[in-house]
């Protein structure tokens, strides 16, 4: 038995990317609070601010650095710990952990890996040491070979035949995977997956496409007892990343004979590992047969890990760290019951479905082909006691407006004709095997030709059949509450059943069809538990009886999507928690399975459901018990625009808002209010109008001067924003536009290209505190959450500083914001005439009466949690009460920079140029003394470091070329050799540096721009776009080739100015010292 | 649309669903299994004789029902309860719908009820008797429910036990040299026993609860198991006395309701639990090593430790309830569990408890 460590190591997983999202901040946060309980320091190190594991409170002491093997190693040398947690902080951490081995560092401090070994970590990351392992326990795998090279590839391709699917070793969310089915297939796919092992290793591995995937979720502690919390079943059959695909639990389709026989075999296999702690393993079951192939096991927590707690209530990750620390599964609590322990195997008296949450519907141009590549960026899960209720409520919970299962795209073009289906997997599958159903393909021929099990196709007709029900036949009790208990929104069964979504509800209250909820309690009501976390369902009894006392709703998030990321389930969490602290019953409600919000212990009570106007309102209404007493409030500004988008609905149907009132935030929303707003206030912002025809565009855009910018007026995360120069652009986007969305007006801005500021504020209604002021690297233009921001604002000048600080407070008394609020404001150089020390011209771009992506980053930095504060400020406590002032907080003697992390080389087709869309998927944080130590920090953190020697390509439009030269000397300067694209070259030439000319023409000869990109003559590359994006141009193949070999790509020259000055300071001098050390003097 | 049902249960409590399988009425102790696989299995389990079966998992018949499930020869089950009854199962091992199978064996079935609403009202209230209908108003049914003599009063494992001795064919390469003889008390017993005995090269024989301890001797066992079943352990008095007349004559394993035999032969008392252990998921610490193994479970009534005694002792309990899970005896080659290692449905876990009884077989040979 192991010795228990009384000092623990936990590694993060770093910023979120695609295949690495939320679930390790839940899963940290989990391990940390274990760590406590037993009586363990835990030291955490993280790169990503916005998580709640690297909180003050939640591990005993914790680093935000950046994860290299040179900083955890100084950590460990300070810290001292005698014990490291690697299963915690997904691939990143195992792969750390396997690093740190490798260098030494571990034995050197005399560390032991806890829980998995680290040979078992490397047992199961390498394919053939794993199928060996396999071979030797009796379990089959299908017939594979690992390989290192194309030749080798190609020839070993041929002994086990076509179609084969290419898994790279060491990559996370299966980056740069991929199927062959032809020669060419092949090639091309193990070039990539050779590109992305980071030891350059693949396995060829024989196809079980269309067999059933099932995954089981194993723990075992060091006494050998094992169990299985929970087993899942992919709808998605083998082929689709199991991150990609639709996934139910329990599994639907197994008997009792095939389930036991894959979860004996999950046990013999976890027990053959020597995994202490908790283990994934994804098993491919022939449909036609019992025979079954083991295809991957994960020796940590994970993603299915997350979704499996939630789906269960059995907290893996907690377990998993108490048995790292020596606890047996008998001797740990189920925190649910409180009455059993955690040697037990979950019964579920529901199904989940979770359904990934896929980033096309920012890039449209992206290939929507899902496969053994994970491209989703986040996930939902819906609880329900029916398969086909339970899917229309994941659906309502991915947040697509419009788009419940009666959605069909335009553009289908429809038949009897099975091939016009878009049935190949792709994110909009779903949608289209509903569309076949009801042009009377049927379920069987759908089922033959996908190979998705018949019973989940049979579902699919089901809730068809009941489509045509409601179209045809009359609405009666019977048939509306038949309809509700197959999930139908009030709003599907309004536009079926011809009625007004609102009169559906009245109807429903009229009949007494309303949903109850019920209790995950694990056992499935075997024990009476007092878990606090719900589900909706139409059923007989309902167990969720109001909260009594004072309470209030914290509306959550939902799925992890760009633009709305981890920061806003921090927030959601920190706000309940404060809700706690002040009495106040906290209820959260949330979709995401990923998070610590949808942990059941971390508010008072839990409901998993949808967020829409629908299911807010149904639980205010269960809360309420009687339907005269008064609603309870519910607090909208911390769910990012998931939440704030409901303040208005909710509004309307009588139900009290905390904070900023509904008028506030529509006042901030609404672009013309907006503008008036400000007019009064005397305050300036671009000038600009929303317009709803080509005429009227041009008419403004001619006024007010190009470059503009141009969006809709509904935005998330910069949404189909643009930045146009010309009135070509204009149109081609304003067609566009109006093709997408006739309602809503187009808002054309004078595109300022100056220096953009942000700053985060908290109101109360008498004060505005604000606790920094961040500075971006980025000019205006590039999207505020693809920036690097800078805290303090080093480059501001008093008077700036001073204008910006007015702007807030004034705008946040006259808005009566109480709560938090956002700001954004680009500040234009002063043209030379203009004397020093005149009026600084400060320009606001942007409102957002809500926290902001940047709160976790401030919170951490300035060290005021500034969640907890704005929370109280709604509960009435003034920010006086609480010992803040109005104006801006103390500067801190430090400096951070926040930087974004893109997931670009898992999106083929995506174009990587920053600009006013949102397209990154997570954020690092360098925290530092000095500004380059900051910023090599950041940069080294989110992978953007460039090696110290090295060669770089440049291809930059004409309008940049002056702004570039200096940053192409400062390349030079350092020994960088210099490569560039024609027009460039000639310009490096002219400017008498030393240059090779690389064509960018692809079709004229070798080598060209791509070559020297895929063959790692550059490391780097500054590519400027030009105005006309449209794809398959030569910038675009530059990026994405950038893109798909990892080399760094930087499309903003202040960008690239910076990387190349951290690279140029050398800063190998920064600290590594606990977060708290870096602010000199704490907060009152 | 469907017709209409309802359960009525004996404290009044009426849930409303539809009706499937036999339109018939069934009157029964309901309980609740927890198990999310194995309906079949379930079914065809001869030791839910008497009852009414509701699953906690609320989608039953998914892979509709096979060949290879069955436990015993008919549904078992008084009556089946539903959340959802799958009237499109797909498997390639499918020969036919839930519905369709229980219209074969004359079962009802309600669907479309609340199953956690039953599950939480047995749970606090404990098991009771209760009447699926789907023609009788619930005034009706209670009075109908009323006549019904109690379960714990009736001797089911008679109505279950075969009529004659049967030897139980090996499968093709099933059979050892010299293979061990063991003879089952067939108190309910389930099909995957007699094939898992079979499957350790056994040669397996079994024979009515009603034989008497010569005639099982004369078959020169080489083992005896005493099979699961059925109903109250205290009416039956016969079977306690035959196997009195084993005791260490032969290795005796003892399952569920064999172990409850078990100990009352040894002078223990049983009594019923509230609401018994029924699924696949229940936590036994074996107390001899502190393991921890999963089990599957079907019973409602336990053996009282501390009316043990003549040697007998405990030697597994439960996790959650502290409640006995096995008997082992100090000196005499016996031993019991109150689960079922047999499975089926439920986790493999335990199917080593056969080899151990076979030890003992052969060790006494």
């Amino acid at each position: 038995m192991t010795k228990k460590p009384s000092k623990v190591l936990i590694i993060g997983s770093g910023p979120i990317v695609i295949g690495q999202a939320a679930e390790f901040d839940y899963a940290g946060t989990q391990a940390c609070k274990a760590m406590r309980e037993e009586g363990v320091t835990s030291v955490l190190v993280n790169s990503n601010p916005a998580t709640i594991m690297t909180d003050e409170g939640i591990a005993d002491i914790i680093y935000i650095e950046p994860l290299t093997v040179e900083m955890v190693a100084r950590i460990i040398e300070r810290e001292r710990p005698d014990g490291l947690l690697p299963t915690l902080g997904g691939q990143t951490g195992l792969n750390l952990a396997v690093d740190l081995a490798d260098a030494g560092v571990l034995d050197k401090y005399n560390m032991k890996s806890l829980g998995t070994p680290i040979q078992t970590i490397r047992m199961a990351e390498d394919r053939e040491l794993f199928k060996q392992m396999l071979i030797n326990i009796g379990e089959p795998v299908p017939k594979s070979a690992t390989v290192t090279s194309l030749k080798e590839a190609a020839k070993v391709a041929k002994d086990l035949g076509l179609p084969l699917i290419i898994r790279p070793a060491y990559t996370l969310g299966g980056t740069g995977g991929g199927v062959a089915n032809t020669w060419e297939e092949l090639d091309h796919a193990a070039t990539v997956g050779l590109a992305a092992s980071p030891i350059h290793q693949i396995l060829l591995e024989e196809s079980v496409i269309g067999w059933k995937e099932i995954e089981y979720e194993i723990m075992r502690d060091g006494a050998d007892n094992c169990i299985t919390v929970c087993n899942m079943e992919n709808i998605d059959p083998m082929g689709v990343h199991t991150g990609d695909s639709i996934v139910v639990a329990p599994s639907q389709t197994l008997t009792n004979k095939e389930h036991q026989m894959l979860r004996t075999a999950s046990l013999k296999i976890i027990r053959a590992l020597g995994v202490e702690g908790g283990c994934n393993i994804q098993f491919a079951l022939d449909p036609n047969s019992n025979d079954y192939y083991v295809i991957e096991v994960n020796p940590r927590v994970s993603r299915s890990s997350a979704l499996a707690s939630k789906a269960t209530g059995y907290p893996i990750a907690r377990v998993a760290a108490k048995i790292a620390v020596g606890k047996r599964l008998d001797e740990i609590p189920n925190q649910i019951t409180g009455k059993t322990m955690a040697a037990f195997e979950p019964a579920l008296d529901y199904l989940v479905v979770k359904i990934p949450r896929w980033p096309f519907d920012k890039f449209a141009s992206g290939d929507r082909v899902i496969g053994t590549q994970m491209k989703a960026t986040g996930e939902v899960m819906a609880i329900d006691r029916c398969f086909e209720a339970a899917l229309q409520k994941a659906i309502r919970s991915l947040e697509f407006s419009n788009r419940s299962l009666l959605w069909e795209d335009r553009t289908w073009e429809m038949g009897t004709d099975i091939n016009a289906y878009l049935l190949e997997p792709n994110d909009l599958r779903l949608w289209a095997l509903m569309a076949a159903l009801r042009r009377g393909l049927t379920a069987q021929e759908l089922s033959n030709h996908t190979k998705i099990d018949l019973w989940f196709m049979d579902k699919l007709q089901n809730i068809v059949n009941m489509e045509k029900r409601l179209l045809s036949k009359p609405l009666t009790p019977e048939l509306l509450r038949r309809a509700k208990r197959l999930g139908f929104s009030d709003e599907q069964i309004g536009t079926l059943a011809d009625r007004l979504t609102e009169q559906v509800r009245e109807l429903r209250h009229k009949w007494q069809i309303r949903p109850v909820y019920k209790m995950v309690d694990t056992c499935a009501a075997e024990f009476d538990a007092g878990t606090p976390y719900f589900y909706s369902t139409y059923d007989q009894e309902n167990e969720a009886e109001p909260l009594e006392g004072n309470k209030a709703i914290v509306i959550g998030s939902g799925p992890i999507r760009i633009g709305q990321g981890i920061e806003f389930d921090y927030c959601s969490v920190h706000s309940s928690w404060a809700l706690q602290e002040s009495g106040f019953k906290s209820i959260m409600v949330n979709s995401n399975p990923e998070t610590v919000s949808t942990d059941f212990d971390t508010s008072d009570r839990l409901y998993f459901e949808p967020l829409d106007e629908e299911s807010l309102r149904d639980i205010l209404e269960n809360e309420s018990g009687q339907p005269d007493n008064a609603p309870s409030p519910s607090i909208v500004q911390f769910g990012g625009q998931t939440a704030i988008n409901l303040a208005e609905p909710l509004f309307r149907s009588g139900m009290p808002l905390l904070g900023s009132s509904a008028e506030a935030i529509d006042l901030a929303e609404d672009r013309r209010r907006f503008e008036n707003f400000l007019n009064e206030l005397g305050i300036p912002q671009p000038p600009g109008a929303g317009v709803t025809s080509v005429d009227e565009a041009l008419k403004v855009a001619q006024l007010i001067g190009y470059p503009v910018l141009v969006r809709p007026s509904y935005v998330l995360g910069g949404r189909a924003m643009e930045i146009v120069h010309n009135a070509g652009e204009l149109v081609r986007y304003m067609k566009l536009a109006i093709e997408l969305d006739t309602k809503h007006p187009v808002l054309i801005d004078k595109y300022l290209q100056g220096k953009e500021v942000e700053v985060d504020a908290i109101g109360d209604g008498e004060s505005v505190l604000i606790p920094g002021i961040m500075e971006h690297i980025e000019r205006a233009g590039v999207h505020s959450g693809d920036s690097m921001a800078v805290y303090p604002g080093i480059n501001l000048t008093e008077p700036e500083v001073e204008t910006i600080v007015d702007y807030t407070i004034r705008m946040g008394l006259a808005l009566k914001i109480k709560g938090l609020m956002n700001i954004q404001f680009v500040i234009m150089p002063h043209p030379e005439s203009v004397p020093p020390g005149s009026e600084p011209s400060v320009y606001v771009l942007e409102v957002n009466p809500r926290a902001s992506r940047t709160v976790p980053f401030l919170s951490k930095v300035t060290g005021i949690p500034m969640v907890k504060v704005a929370t109280k400020v709604m509960l009435g406590k003034s920010l006086k009460e609480q010992g803040y002032h109005t104006g801006l907080w103390p500067k801190q003697e430090l400096v951070a920079i926040k930087a974004p992390v893109f997931s670009m080389s898992k999106l083929l087709g995506v174009d990587t140029y920053l600009g006013p869309e949102m397209k990154s998927t997570g954020e690092v944080m360098g925290i530092d003394y000095t500004f380059d130590a900051a910023l090599a920090k950041a940069l080294l953190a989110a992978g953007l470091m460039l090696l110290p020697q090295g060669a770089i390509l440049f291809s930059i439009a004409d309008r940049d070329k002056p702004e570039a030269l200096p940053i192409i000397r400062r390349f030079a300067s350092i020994g960088y050799k210099l490569y560039a694209t024609e027009g460039t070259a000639a310009m490096i030439e002219a400017a008498g540096l030393p240059v090779k000319m690389i064509s960018k023409k692809l079709s004229e000869g070798h080598p060209n721009v791509i070559d020297i990109i895929n063959d790692g003559t550059v490391n780097g590359v500054v590519n400027t776009v030009t105005g006309d994006r449209v794809p398959l141009r030569d910038g675009f193949q530059i990026r994405r080739s950038a893109a798909e070999r990892r080399v760094s790509c930087f499309t903003s020259l202040d960008t690239a100015r910076a990387a190349v000055e951290a690279l140029a300071n050398g800063s190998q001098i920064y600290s590594a010292q606990p977060l708290p050390d870096y602010r000199g003097k704490e907060p009152a | 649309m469907t017709k209409k049902a309802i359960l009525v249960l004996a404290d009044g409590s009426v849930y409303e669903g539809y009706a499937f399988g036999t339109e018939a009425d069934a009157c029964g102790e309901v309980v609740f299994n927890t198990s999310m696989f194995g309906y079949q299995e379930t079914l065809t389990d001869p030791s839910y004789a008497g009852q009414i079966v509701v699953p906690t998992y609320p989608l039953i018949g998914n892979y509709g029902i096979n060949e290879q499930d069955f436990e015993s020869d008919k549904v078992q089950v008084r009556g089946f309860v539903v959340r959802e009854e799958c009237y499109q199962p797909n498997h390639y091992l499918s020969t036919g719908t839930l519905h369709e199978y229980l219209v074969e064996n004359g079962i009802p079935g309600i669907s479309g009820v609340d199953t956690r609403a039953i599950t939480r009202k047995l749970r606090s209230a404990g098991v009771m008797m209760g009447i699926i209908t789907s023609d009788k108003t619930p005034q009706q049914a209670m009075e109908q429910l009323l006549k019904v003599p109690g379960y714990g009063s009736t001797d089911f494992v008679k109505q279950v036990t075969t009529n004659a001795p049967y030897q139980w064919e090996p499968e093709p390469g099933q059979a050892a040299s010299p293979p061990c003889k063991i003879v089952v008390l067939d108190c309910g017993l389930k099909y995957s026993i007699l094939r898992m005995m079979c499957g350790h090269g056994c040669r397996v024989t079994a024979v009515p609860c009603t034989m008497t301890a010569d005639e099982i001797l004369n078959l020169k066992p080489d083992g005896i198991l005493l099979s699961p079943g059925p109903g109250n352990p205290e009416v039956l008095d016969y079977i306690v006395d035959t196997i009195k007349k084993l005791v260490g004559k032969k290795p005796i394993m003892g399952i569920c309701m064999g172990h409850l035999i078990l100990g009352r032969v040894f002078g223990a008392k049983t009594f019923k639990l509230k609401f018994g252990h029924r699924g696949g998921n229940h936590p036994v610490r074996d107390l001899s090593d502190g393991r921890i193994h999963i089990t599957a479970q079907n019973h409602g009534y336990a053996v009282d430790p501390d009316t043990l005694k003549d040697g007998l002792e405990v030697s597994h309990i439960n996790l959650n309830d502290g409640t006995v899970e096995g008997l082992r005896h100090k000196e005499l080659p016996i031993f019991s569990i109150q689960y079922h290692s047999e499975a089926s449905p439920g986790p493999l876990d335990n199917t080593y408890l056969f080899e151990k009884f076979l030890e003992m077989v052969r060790g006494g040979k």
